[in-house]
């Protein structure tokens, strides 16, 4: 299957289990949301995915377009087309965003290659100016004294420029105010195609006004308890999660 | 981040080659009075010049080896197992087509003579002992410039040499400057007249080629009143199997109202012991600033000083170091405030990488009868393996009134959430390990000429490889 594939995922920090037992498809072309209560492993989840060493794969399989990523490194899964958006972006001092995200463009080149510079300033400033963030920015260093919003629409013009196959957005509208959460909804919505998929993880229906998610999946005690339509996600705005003990 | 890596190999494939050795002149191996003698022979020196070198010789005997607080592998120095001169010709070469081949073979791999060509004012070559080349665009000789190797600027500019030379840095004042004044041989000699602002920064680059060599070359440069300079020198040597020296002396004059900037890029190999005394005295209203960066050598003992002279004279030393297994970088600054509103700043980062260790050292002084003098020094240390070393060793005497002292230090980690964020974009672990530290120090790099700040991040990214992983 095209797309992302989780089968039977057990993962463990320390002797923890975080994630137990869960199963998940997101085919290419659709976007999921994931939604559920503090503390049930969302986060959890997405980092075991990209493959964080502090996160332990007990057991079970993450396919990324049918190929197993566990055992991956962090950095050959995104190479592979996965991308994570942070729910805390990491401060990288020093570093600018430009240098950034063309070393990242550089590192999936074969052959010592590098991207055009010419190319790619055209490409960047044309998805600033999509996601609204100033010219100036391409020489703040990456995140560092970045406001909330500032940070949340760094990741995803990372995203745009990186062009994965999949996309793991967690709590991208944590910390959004109104405007904000609609460019960086517009920004997501721009990278939507039938090639990409995507899932979210958020606490609010909010979020899935702006991205319209074809299914809704709810996480309880490590793993998936409830999945839906769209509908899913204003039921549970309205009722909450303890119905669902 | 892996841990305990105790050894991998730094790639210095830039510097690492060397030619055959043919020297015309060779004083042999060892220290007595005879090599002496014999240096000061074959360069003709006058009289004066060699009761130095023999006084200096005396000082260096009776002067122990700092080893109470000095790093221990100093011991391993043999003074006796050195070559400490070696020379090809005496005969300076003006053009780059009379440069004997395999001298100018070493040079164009390092590049100089492509970079002369782009932009410098003039480069003074050291290949071993004695100056290979040096040239200087005509504007400047025009202007009355004077940019020649120190040999040649004692015999044609004695007046210069007997009022400055050895004055800023007594013969005595350590071990090792007394025997770079016994042997020295070699380095530059600039003046800078009155009023005269060089644009264009003046460079030299210093190779070792022969195995159990010592260089030692000898910088004297004096900024006359209200004149400005920037100099750059670059160091290199192939890897050998026993320890090599360089213990150089750069001495710098800046009277009242110049500017000197010194640029060091110091790449040596890591079986080089790097003993090197820097320090320039600053006249009223003076600036006199350090840019330093170290990332080769097996031992840098290195404290760029200012001796604040004048009033309202500024110094400044800006530092960076890298230390990587079997590396110890020993470095710091000293700023000697004997005038009342005079101000320093000191700007330090290292990074110790593997088993490497980085130490700051500094002094601060500010005289009984001084006011009105500020320092402000910050230190920042990154470490990145669990076995990396950092040590601080801040010296602070600060007498007079209404002078204030400021001193910030830091120690971080190398951060695992950063590596794992840079990583989650596609970067390995050691591109991002490589980048991050190229990000600590960016705000460092970016006080270097712009050449010399993109070399510097590529010996930075090689310094990181194979330090992961």
């Amino acid at each position: 299957m095209k797309g992302l594939e989780i089968r039977n995922l057990v993962v463990k920090i320390a002797s923890r289990t975080v994630i137990d037992g869960l199963n998940l498809e997101v085919p290419a072309g659709q976007v999921h949301a994931i939604m559920g209560p503090n503390g049930t492993g969302k986060s959890s989840l997405s980092k075991a995915i990209a493959g964080h060493p502090d996160y332990k794969i007990a057991s079970g399989e993450v396919l990324l377009d049918g190929e197993n990523i566990v055992g991956k490194s962090v950095d050959e899964i995104a190479r592979m087309g996965f991308f994570l958006s942070f729910q805390y972006p990491v401060d990288v001092p020093g570093v600018s965003i430009a240098n950034f995200i063309r070393a990242c463009l550089n590192a999936r080149q074969s052959g010592g290659k590098t991207v055009n510079p010419v190319a790619y300033y055209k490409e960047l400033y044309e998805k600033m100016d999509l996601l609204k963030i100033d010219r100036n920015f391409t020489n703040r260093s990456v995140n560092e004294g970045f406001s909330g919003g500032e940070k949340k629409r760094c990741d995803i013009l990372q995203m745009l420029m990186l062009k994965p196959k999949f996309a793991v957005l967690d709590e991208v509208d944590s910390g959004l105010d109104i405007d904000a959460l609609r460019i960086v909804s517009q920004g997501v919505n721009s990278a939507r195609s039938p090639e990409v998929g995507m899932l979210l993880i958020t606490h609010y229906n909010r979020l899935l006004e702006y991205i319209k998610p074809d299914r809704i999946h709810v996480l309880s005690g490590g793993k998936i308890v409830l999945s839906g339509g769209p509908e899913l996600a204003v039921e549970l705005e309205q009722k909450g999660y303890d119905w669902l003990k | 981040m892996q841990q305990g890596q105790d050894t991998f190999d730094v790639d210095r494939s830039a510097g690492d080659f060397k030619y055959a050795e043919d020297y015309a002149y060779d004083a042999g191996v060892g220290l007595n009075e005879d090599v002496v003698r014999y240096i000061s022979k074959v360069k003709g020196e006058d009289e004066w010049v060699l009761n130095f070198r023999l006084s200096a010789l005396k000082a260096f005997e009776k002067m122990p080896n700092p080893t109470h607080w000095a790093p221990k592998k100093l011991d391993e120095l043999d003074f006796s197992k050195i070559r400490y001169y070696l020379a090809k010709s005496q005969q300076k070469k003006r053009s780059w087509d009379e440069v004997p081949d395999d001298v100018k073979q070493t040079f164009e791999r390092l590049g100089v003579p492509e970079q002369e060509r782009a932009f410098l004012a003039g480069v003074d070559a050291q290949f071993d002992s004695e100056s290979a080349y040096t040239n200087m665009k005509e504007h400047l000789a025009k202007d009355g410039v004077i940019f020649c190797d120190s040999t040649e600027g004692m015999r044609r500019y004695p007046e210069f040499f007997k009022k400055y030379f050895g004055k800023v840095i007594p013969i005595s004042d350590s071990k090792y400057s007394a025997l770079n004044s016994a042997v020295f041989s070699g380095g530059s000699f600039v003046y800078v007249p009155k009023g005269v602002k060089l644009k264009q920064p003046l460079q030299a680059y210093f190779r070792i080629n022969a195995e159990s060599f010592g260089q030692f070359e000898r910088t004297l440069i004096i900024a006359d009143e209200g004149a400005e300079l920037m100099y750059m020198e670059g160091c290199t040597a192939p890897r050998f199997e026993t320890g090599t020296l360089h213990s150089g002396v750069v001495e710098l004059v800046a009277l009242k109202g110049a500017k000197i900037q010194y640029v060091t890029v110091q790449n040596w190999s890591d079986n080089v012991f790097n003993l090197v005394t820097q320090r320039g005295m600053a006249e009223e209203d003076a600036q006199i600033r350090w840019v330093d960066c170290n990332i080769g050598s097996g031992i840098t003992m290195k404290y760029p000083a200012v001796i604040l002279k004048g009033a309202r004279a500024r110094g400044e030393v800006v530092s960076i170091a890298l230390a990587t297994t079997k590396q110890h970088q020993d470095t710091g600054a000293k700023m000697i405030h004997l005038a009342s509103g005079t101000t320093s700043n000191i700007t330090s980062k290292s990074v110790s990488i593997g088993s490497g260790r980085a130490s700051y050292r500094g002094l601060v002084y500010m005289a009984k009868n001084t006011s009105g003098c500020k320092n402000n020094t910050v230190c920042d240390a990154l470490l990145i393996n669990a076995n990396s070393r950092t040590d601080t060793y801040p010296a602070v005497v600060c007498g007079g009134e209404n002078n204030s002292v400021q001193h910030e230090a830091s120690v971080s980690k190398i951060n695992e959430e950063q590596i794992f964020y840079m990583r989650q974009r596609g970067l390995s672990e050691q591109e991002a390990v490589s980048l991050s530290v190229n990000g600590f120090v960016n705000d460092l790099v970016k006080e270097f000429p712009m050449e010399y700040s993109v070399e510097l991040r590529r010996l930075i990214d090689l310094q990181m490889e194979g330090s992961v992983g």
